[in-house]
């Protein structure tokens, strides 16, 4: 008799690979291999994976059409089992895995459209926390603004695309006729924040994210904002009024 | 910084009431906090609530705050050959102290191996081998968690040879070693009945009622297999079939009153259609209360 991980071993291949025929010791003495039961279990996995993902990404869906998208999805998923029990996590991924999907090279965009549905995603399911209100700076003395430290909302994702990632998301989640987004107009940054129960996309000035990056670390705004300051287009006013608007602040510290 | 989900007040758990539930669904929260149905608790995944914040644990607390919970894993791999992950474990346990359910259930399965998680409940042959396996997981579940467990007896639509162990004297065997309870999916008994040609109630005339504390009601799909044959899969997916209440009748005939949850967690319907549908469970436990000697099993 085999033991338990060598049943296993065979198992998994058997699930793995569509060729290969269903382990043995799975069927009733004296029938056919029974390839249908087995496939039950192959469908199951497959096909609960390939939903997890496209309950992720319907904005892919979309710009790719159904049939599309399923192939990527069941390609993914051959290639990349989730981690951990938790579906929660399983999809991170796949933006990287479009990248580098040939058959999508036409659209080089879609990547960075797939990580703004990842950053959604992530956003609402962060740690809650209670954002300051926007008008809180004004209390804060001009001369003392600079040495702030800020804490940073945990759903809080800046990303910044060399496509209009945002406008194609945009379009392409809320509207019934998708305006044409010229791909060609030129870099977006798009921030994602949940400051409570909704999740919130919205454009974030040049800069911005540079200045999030800095700001986690611990540094403070005038030392965040030299570093942001070599992005062309950077105002830290802009920025600070976006990221307090959003929600995406939750503390100031000297 | 105050975190604005207001953390429950719970010291101690809601016991699972002996009446119908039914599986908490996202389309269903809404409906739940506004209209207040009659219904006797509630059952979660636990995996969908391992999540750090968000909508998901907003609702679920509110709604935890109004009924009792009972907790359900669908990952532990529990039937696995691997050592259980420690990692999940510890989620699970702060989930249980987070809500305080009144049952933590899993599975007779395994869906973890090096490769990945599989995210299906995969079978495993019953042997002196995977007894005693499964049997140092259940201690060390109920170890880490601080509670008894139940362990669920699952659907399977393979015959393994390498079965020395008959079914239900696995699960007999692993709740007496251990001291675990079993949740009886009366569904998994018919889908397995059908796919390997037994008798369901045969099945559960031999099964250990006086261990069980929970029972599962939910539908599935009928196809045929490799040579013609009937084959059942448990799609959770539509109301049971008249097939499944009988064996949940015969069942409470043995056992008298026990938490039955109506599981439901594909194509999910309308909450009034959900709703009725537990309804049909409390119908069949309402006679059984009025005939209290029905329930030898638990007075044993």
């Amino acid at each position: 008799m085999p033991s338990q991980a060598e049943y296993e071993a065979d198992f998994v291949q058997a699930l793995r690979q569509p060729q290969t025929p269903p382990p043995a010791g799975v069927r009733h003495p004296g029938s056919q291999p029974p390839a249908l039961r087995f496939g039950v279990y192959r469908n199951n996995v497959h096909v609960s994976l390939v939903e997890a993902v496209t309950r992720l990404y319907p904005v892919v869906q979309r710009l790719v059409g159904e049939a599309f998208f399923q192939a990527v999805a069941r390609r993914f998923v051959g290639q990349v089992l989730p981690d951990s029990p938790v579906l929660i996590d399983y999809g991170e991924t796949f933006p990287d895995f479009l990248d580098h999907f040939e058959p999508a090279a036409r659209l080089p965009y879609l990547g960075d459209v797939a990580r703004i549905e990842w950053a959604w995603h992530r956003a609402y399911h962060a740690q809650d926390q209670t954002p300051l209100p926007p008008q809180a700076v004004a209390r804060i003395p001009p001369a003392q603004v600079g040495h702030l430290r800020l804490g940073l909302h945990p759903s809080l994702q800046v990303l910044e695309s060399p496509w209009p990632a945002l406008s194609i998301w945009h379009t392409n989640r809320h509207d019934a006729q998708v305006r044409r987004i010229d791909r060609d107009s030129g870099s977006e940054a798009t921030l994602v924040c949940r400051p409570d129960m909704e999740v919130l996309v919205c454009a974030a000035p040049l800069g911005t994210a540079a200045l999030v990056r800095t700001l986690s670390t611990g540094a403070n705004l005038e030392q965040a904002a030299t570093q942001a300051v070599e992005q062309p287009g950077f105002n830290l006013q802009t920025s600070l009024a976006v990221l307090l608007s959003s929600g995406g602040i939750t503390a100031f510290r000297f | 910084m105050s975190d604005p989900t207001p953390a429950l007040t719970l010291t101690a758990p809601d016991a699972i009431p002996r009446s119908a539930g039914v599986g908490l669904k996202p389309a269903h929260y809404r409906t739940i906090l506004e209209q207040g149905p009659y219904m006797g608790w509630f059952e979660i995944h636990a995996e969908n609530y391992m999540g750090a914040g968000g909508p998901p644990h907003r609702y679920l607390t509110a709604i935890r705050e109004r009924y009792p919970l009972s907790i359900h894993g669908v990952g532990l791999s529990i039937g696995g050959e691997r050592a259980l992950d420690r990692q999940h474990l510890s989620r699970l346990a702060d989930l249980i102290r987070r809500y305080r359910p009144g049952l933590f259930s899993e599975h007779l399965a395994w869906s973890t191996h090096a490769t990945g998680f599989f995210n299906d409940l995969l079978p495993l042959p019953y042997t002196d081998e995977t007894l005693n396996r499964v049997c140092r997981h259940i201690d060390q579940v109920q170890d880490v968690l601080g509670q008894r467990m139940l362990l669920e007896n699952p659907s399977t639509y393979l015959h393994l040879a390498d079965s020395t162990i008959s079914e239900v004297q696995f699960l007999d065997a692993v709740s007496r070693r251990t001291g675990c309870g079993l949740l009886l999916d009366v569904n998994n008994v018919q889908v397995c009945a059908t796919n390997h040609g037994f008798e369901a109630q045969a099945y559960l005339d031999a099964f250990p009622m006086h261990r069980v504390a929970e029972i599962h009601v939910a539908g599935h799909d009928p196809q045929r297999d490799d040579e013609g044959r009937p084959l059942l899969i448990d799609t959770h997916d539509r109301p049971a079939t008249s097939g499944v209440w009988q064996l949940l009748e015969h069942t409470l005939a043995l056992t008298g009153p026990l938490p039955v949850l109506i599981e439901w967690d594909n194509d999910i319907p309308p909450w009034s259609a959900l709703f009725e549908e537990s309804r049909k469970a409390q119908q069949l436990l309402d006679r059984h209360i009025q005939h209290p000697e029905a329930g030898h099993a638990l007075a044993s």
